[in-house]
């Protein structure tokens, strides 16, 4: 089922101090989610994310803007006959049901047509049980069991109606590093197999690059960018973009651009055909820094980190918004001991360029 | 370590001294008093050891009456005043103006002195030569007549004891259970409206059983609250409860030590010991059937 946004809004009214004041949570959002694909809505904490995907589920209804899913206007529709199924950031599984109780939970209360039998009760629960392996935790109660594993009967709980749209609450905030990874994989899993439209919500963009099909990156109620992940990190339409998506983030300098060359301070470090002249930011990808006795920018050297996998040269610059650079290279690259300056030669694919005032990207050839 | 055992015992000693001093002492008064038969208070003289004191107590008519009156008293008060406080709290949960106005009138009535809202009751439902009271003029008004409720028929003034007693406890009964309401995580509603859950559905499988916790401590609470009850007796019939026929089990007590035929701790501490069994065995059957039904 694909789901279309159409000129989405929400606004809040609050009253502070019997003011009035209205808070755009979700500004104009336009959008279409494919048919059967993973979706990531990517975002630091308050820029709607949340408020969208409770949009989508009906918890919220929307200020202005149409919501539909496939063919269905379904922006007046209450929430349980969206067909949605949701799962929240802590789960919010019923602490006095066993996890049966809680699958069927959603279950008893179809009504009329939709109405199932016993046995078709029992054998949607358990089908719903074996997709995310939880088969053999039926009769516990949700405090007894591990966060990962309420994660998996929340989403269990939320798949057993067979919704057309899953939604996903910052799923893997409240699990520990290992187990993320791993849910991260089940959650793409599960997605596969159901073949279920699927949106979630994070704010964690290695989550949301790792496992998503598309990326919707947003700030402050406004759209950014929707991509697939690689695009979006190869090619932001912003300055925001680029340094919301990367680990180590992107290393951003000032510079200018006089006759199509690239200066840092007085270094001319990179030919960008077709780039007019003017005050810019540079963002370099951590990967694209080549060591090379001749290169074009010069950083004092701070340290070397060595992962064994790769090697990290810790440097910095006067004109780095960072206060340190991290360049990532392959463990074979040899830097020069006991020097205090180290020079780089940049890849032309890992430079980005942005207008100072507008933050706006400034395509050039390479 | 038996150091470290002395010095624990040391810090525990003030509190056993109040305990033993005040409550085991006193009890175990209670029990001996209560086999001492023909207990004389002024030469501190007894005949003889026995059951003797409860056999009269328990073939006393004014006793017989006061156990009838406590039971029908926690039988009625207890389980109404929970559902009526409950339905109260779930509705004042579920709307949002003027809630704080409302939470705080539901409240005011627990400041109240119990004897001033006892006056108020005496002029709502007293007939005199002089009136019938604001209470018979409504019933008047719909066409019945005019009923004593405070010098009338039993089923009257069991009537008014229980209203009376149910205002009283309500407010806090309130108060426990909006708190209690406003504790459950909003969450769990939201993923039962997600799955179309009926409201009353959502009341009964999610609300009820999250605040289980609450509403059984109230019932027990309230159990052993009413079957202590006196001072709402007191405050609405007066003191000469024989009289009016509206005693209770710890108003039998007291009448026992210090009433018109006072002087018999002997009786007062049968009547407390029967009490006390009452209160614990309705206590231990609580507890059981909780265990099925409250979730912690």
């Amino acid at each position: 089922m694909k789901v279309v946004l159409q000129n989405l809004t929400k606004v809040f009214v609050g009253y502070h101090r019997k003011k009035k004041e209205e808070v755009i949570a979700v500004n104009d959002f336009t959008f279409e989610i494919p048919d059967g694909k993973l979706i990531g809505l990517l975002g630091p904490s308050g820029c709607g994310k949340s408020t969208t995907l409770n949009l989508i589920s009906g918890l919220e209804k929307p200020t202005a803007g149409r919501i539909f899913f496939g063919e269905d206007d379904v922006t007046d529709l209450p929430p349980e006959h969206r067909g949605v199924g949701l799962v929240f950031q802590n789960y919010a599984l019923y602490p006095h049901l066993t996890v049966r109780q809680n699958i069927l939970f959603p279950l008893e209360n179809l009504r009329g047509r939709e109405k199932l039998s016993k046995e078709q009760m029992q054998e949607r629960a358990m089908n719903a049980a074996k997709l995310v392996q939880i088969e053999e935790l039926m009769d516990r109660k949700p405090g007894e069991l591990s966060g990962g594993q309420q994660q998996r009967v929340a989403i269990a709980r939320a798949l057993v109606k067979e919704p057309r749209v899953l939604l996903l609450d910052e799923p893997l905030s409240n699990l520990d590093a290992r187990l993320r990874l791993r849910t991260r994989e089940e959650i793409r899993r599960i997605q596969r197999e159901t073949k279920v439209t699927t949106i979630f919500v994070t704010h964690d963009q290695e989550e949301a690059m790792s496992i998503c099909d598309f990326i919707v990156v947003m700030k402050a109620g406004v759209v950014h960018q929707i991509g697939k992940p690689q695009e979006v990190y190869d090619h932001p339409v912003n300055l925001f973009v680029a340094k919301f998506l990367g680990t180590p983030p992107i290393n951003v300098f000032e510079g200018q651009v006089k006759d199509e060359t690239l200066y840092i301070g007085e270094e001319a470090v990179l030919a960008v055909k077709g780039a007019k002249d003017g005050e810019v930011y540079v963002g370099i990808r951590p990967e694209g820094f080549v060591p090379a006795a001749d290169g074009a920018l010069t950083c004092s050297l701070k340290g070397v980190e060595v992962t064994g996998r790769d090697t990290t040269i810790v440097s910095s610059h006067p004109l780095s918004l960072n206060t340190e650079i991290r360049s990532v290279m392959t463990a074979e690259t040899v830097v020069p001991a006991g020097a205090d300056r180290v020079r780089f030669a940049l890849k032309p694919n890992k430079v980005k360029i942005f207008s100072r005032e507008t933050e706006e990207a400034i395509p050039f050839e390479e | 370590m038996d150091n470290r055992n002395q010095k624990g015992w040391l810090y525990l000693l003030p509190a056993l001294l109040f305990l033993g001093v005040f409550m085991v002492y006193p009890l175990a008064d209670v029990l001996i008093y209560s086999f001492e038969e023909g207990y004389n208070f002024a030469s501190q003289t007894f005949f003889g050891v026995g059951w003797y004191n409860y056999s009269y107590v328990l073939h006393d008519p004014y006793f017989l009456q006061a156990v009838k009156n406590t039971f029908l008293i926690v039988l009625i008060t207890v389980p109404l005043s929970t559902l009526i406080a409950l339905l109260i709290s779930a509705l004042l949960s579920s709307i949002k103006p003027l809630r704080n106005l409302f939470q705080t009138i539901y409240f005011l009535p627990y400041v109240t002195n119990t004897l001033a809202v006892g006056l108020v009751f005496m002029i709502l439902f007293r007939k005199t030569p002089y009136t019938d009271g604001l209470v018979n003029l409504v019933i008047r008004l719909f066409g019945g007549s005019a009923v004593d409720f405070i010098d009338g028929p039993y089923w009257a003034k069991m009537f008014v004891m229980c209203f009376y007693t149910i205002w009283v406890v309500m407010p806090f009964k309130i108060l426990i259970l909006t708190g209690a309401l406003a504790s459950v995580r909003q969450d769990y509603y939201k993923a039962a409206k997600i799955d179309g859950t009926p409201r009353l559905r959502v009341f009964f499988r999610i609300t009820l059983p999250m605040i289980s916790p609450m509403i059984f401590y109230l019932v027990i609470t309230g159990f052993i609250g009413a079957f202590k009850a006196y001072s709402d007796e007191v405050a609405i019939f007066g003191t000469d409860l024989n009289a009016a026929g509206m005693n209770t089990i710890v108003g039998y007590v007291y009448d026992m030590l210090y009433g018109n035929s006072g002087g018999y701790p002997s009786y007062a501490s049968a009547a407390a010991l029967i009490l006390f069994a009452v209160v614990f065995t309705i206590t231990v059957i609580n507890l059981l059937i909780s265990q099925k039904n409250v979730h912690y």
